[in-house]
């Protein structure tokens, strides 16, 4: 009779293990977030920056920008210039056009991405059009600007970063109105 | 002597099963449900295999000839998941039910209620998953590993079957985990301490402890998936703020120990049939449990070197590059064991022992080119190539596989009281043998070259070696339809088998009678 009480108890253990598994496989999803933005794996770039730094005039990194549109998606969306070389701790400034061709509007959002990966934590945005998302009318065209700072600790052999975006439609996930006060999906900056 | 029989007939009679179809389905036995459990896993077997046998005519030559591109994408994803779930995880869950018991001297398991059920729902999840393949968008064409976004922003319709199906084998999986592990620590025969146990019952255990700690991650990765697909969040999509990188590091968290989950009580086995063909006792016992727990213990912190190309930092390749060459110090420590157990045995070659010897062979070329992807920079070049696909063949066919029919050549006498026909046992393992090598080695070579894996056409330069690669497919194919007439041979008769059929056999199945009668160990035997 005890070996059945205690197979019992085997028994729940095991469960409960089993419970703890599976949310551990969810909680692999904030650990993954805070350990990509801690240490800029997989080039995702962090939240607003706050603060401020002095400018290295000694130091010279080259910018690049990309643009692309995901799938399905038909906007016109590029910067206005391919690259710019900067001084670290300064802050600089691209603009970006986006531009509906559709004859609908439509929701977009921009997810921004740094190559390489390990300098993706020494780049920070103090302001950017892919902190909220943008809704354009039928024929809309605006311009973005994305401010930005390059770290002054950034790795002395990263001479040449790149700033890439990718440009998505999320109409039917934000319907044009229903994001106008600039709601940010869960987990978003 | 005549009367003994009689009693002992009359006595079976009282306590054998129920008759008619509903034996089968009310059954918590688990003898009745191991022997389901093995032939449906033959059955998905055969089924899975007549997919591969649809690749490999598509591949027989450059060109799209038979198949359409899509269908042919949903032949390598249901082939995947229909041997990885179908064949060979249930093969070996049948293997357990019915030897754990016999090899501990337990009455029956521990939870046979719970264990009729695990059964149950895997003939209706596998139903579900391949009656998708009729739907009009057709079954799921994103690879067994299914990534997204593939099997979300674009997976056809039946992904939604696809993962409940997930699920069910998941709960199936997690259930008989349960019961393996109640079973071995708490059915043992008085005298039965865990060092005492067969390995077949150590890797089983250890193997039951890892289903635990990833069958429900899997399934925790398909919610998200469903999360994402019905209910508009963005776990795996990058428009709403999460990352399909992610997918990958669930899916392996659940996918390398899975790969472990399908090799380790291969290991087991092996480990019982080598020495009763070398006729000594089995090299480093000991030695054998740690290696079995350290790789599992591993088997945690090495799954993203099949991530090697999604942009981890150097240090992470690093890492996960030198833990996963770790693992081959305590494979090696196996493959030492059973090569010093055959060294100076008594050797004879009797079916099971070939594919025994085959395992370890065959397997260590398998460990060796799992050892080559495991280098970081190297991988870059081989990754998603022909290469990758010749690795994990050479460690799940002749790995788990040949397990399987060592496993079951060896028990056959034991399960249905005849010896199977030896002849014939050898000509399906060289058959199998001949094939196999045919059919997956030169994928190293074509793999090398760099053709992709997953791709119904390929370029001219990979013609022949491909043409190879299918007759030994179709040979391996066709042997094994051979194997079920050697099984149904071997249940309708033959040569009665005495209660130990191989005179270097050790373990407590080979004290009760051949067939092993309905109920045994009701009064646990006295282990010495
Ligand atoms: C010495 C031991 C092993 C090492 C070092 C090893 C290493 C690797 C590596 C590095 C990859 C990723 C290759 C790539 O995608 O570029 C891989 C893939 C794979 N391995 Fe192994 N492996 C070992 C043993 C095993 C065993 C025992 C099994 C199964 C029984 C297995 C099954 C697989 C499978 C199924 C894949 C491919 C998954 C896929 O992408 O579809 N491996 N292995
Ligand atoms: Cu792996």
């Amino acid at each position: 009779m005890s070996e059945t009480i205690s197979i019992k108890r085997l028994v729940k253990r095991l469960l409960m293990l089993a419970v703890v598994m599976f949310a551990f496989g969810f909680a692999l999803v904030p650990l993954y977030d805070v350990m990509c933005k801690a240490f800029g794996i997989n080039g995702k770039t962090g939240g607003q920056y706050e603060g401020s730094q002095v400018t290295d005039p000694t130091r010279k990194v080259r910018v690049q920008f990309l643009s692309t549109n995901n799938i399905d998606m038909v906007w016109d969306f590029y910067s206005k210039a391919d690259e710019i070389d900067v001084h670290p701790g300064a802050v600089n400034e691209m603009i970006f056009v986006a531009h509906n061709p559709s004859d609908h509007p439509m929701t977009a959002q921009a997810i921004p991405s740094i190559s390489p990966a390990e300098a993706a934590a020494y780049f920070h945005k103090t302001e950017c059009f892919c902190f909220s998302q943008q809704v354009l009318q039928p024929g809309e065209r605006i311009e973005m600007p994305v401010r930005f700072i390059v770290d002054r600790d950034l790795p002395a052999d990263v001479k040449h970063l790149t700033l890439a975006y990718t440009l998505f439609d999320i109409t039917a996930r934000q319907p044009p109105v229903a994001s106008i006060n600039g709601q940010v999906p869960k987990g978003e900056q | 002597m005549s009367a003994v029989i009689d009693d002992h007939a009359g006595h079976e009679h009282d306590h054998g099963p129920a008759k008619g179809l509903m034996r089968w389905v009310l059954t918590t036995n688990h003898k009745d449900i191991g022997t389901m459990y093995l032939w449906f896993s033959f059955t998905m077997f055969l089924l899975g295999g007549s997919f591969a046998m649809v690749i490999r005519a598509e591949l027989f030559q450059p060109g799209l000839q038979i198949v359409e591109p899509a269908f042919f994408n949903q032949m390598t994803t249901m082939h995947g998941l229909i041997m990885v779930f179908g064949a060979v995880m249930p093969a070996f869950v049948g293997l357990a039910n019915w030897m754990i018991p016999l090899m501990i001297g337990a009455p029956d398991m521990a939870l046979p209620r719970l264990n009729n059920f695990s059964f149950w729902l895997l003939p209706a999840a596998f139903a579900m998953l391949v009656s998708t393949l009729f739907t009009a968008g057709g079954g799921p064409n994103f690879g067994w590993t299914f990534y997204a976004p593939l099997s979300t922003t674009y997976a056809p319709e039946s992904v939604t079957f696809f993962i409940f199906a997930i699920h069910m084998m998941g709960i199936s999986s997690i259930m008989g985990a349960i019961n393996v592990i109640a079973t071995i620590l708490n059915l043992r025969a008085p005298g039965m301490t865990l060092m005492k146990m067969p390995l077949f019952v150590w890797t089983w255990l250890i193997t039951a402890f890892l289903l635990i700690a990833v069958m429900p991650v899997l399934a925790g990765c398909v919610t998200m998936m469903l999360m994402d697909i019905h209910f508009g969040t963005s776990f795996f999509s990058a428009a709403g703020g999460g990352d399909p990188v992610l997918f990958q590091h669930v899916f392996w968290f659940f996918g390398h120990p899975e790969v472990y989950i399908m090799i380790l009580p291969a290991f087991g086995a092996v480990s019982s049939i080598i020495p009763a063909f070398s006729r000594k006792p089995l090299f480093g016992y000991t030695s054998m449990v740690y290696a079995t727990a350290s790789i599992a213990f591993l088997s945690f912190i090495v799954w993203a070197h099949h991530m090697f190309v999604v942009g981890i930092p150097v240090v992470g390749e690093l890492f996960f590059m030198y833990a996963t060459m770790l693992i081959a110090v305590p494979t090696g420590v196996k493959v030492f064991n059973w090569v010093s157990t055959m060294w100076e045995g008594s050797l004879t070659f009797e079916t099971p022992m070939l594919f025994a010897v085959a395992f370890v062979i065959l397997f260590t070329i398998g460990g060796f080119s799992g050892l080559m992807l495991a280098i970081a920079p190297a991988d870059f070049q081989y990754h998603d190539t022909y290469f990758v696909v010749a690795h994990f063949h050479y460690v799940l066919v002749p790995g788990a596989i040949f397990g399987i029919f060592a496993s079951a050549y060896y028990w056959l006498p034991k399960w249905t009281g005849h010896m199977y026909d030896e002849t014939l046992g050898k000509l399906h393992f060289w058959l199998s043998f001949i094939g196999m090598n045919m059919a997956f080695f030169p994928m190293h070579f074509v793999g090398l070259a760099g053709m992709p894996r997953r791709v119904p056409d390929y370029n001219l330069q990979f013609a022949d070696f491909n043409m190879v690669s299918s007759i030994g497919a179709f040979i391996f194919g066709a042997t094994q339809i051979f194997f079920l007439f050697i099984v149904i041979k071997c249940i309708r008769g033959g040569e009665p088998a005495p209660a130990k059929p191989w005179d270097g056999a050790e373990g407590l199945e080979w004290t009760v009678p051949s067939p092993a009668p309905y109920h045994t160990f009701v009064t646990p035997p006295e282990v010495k």
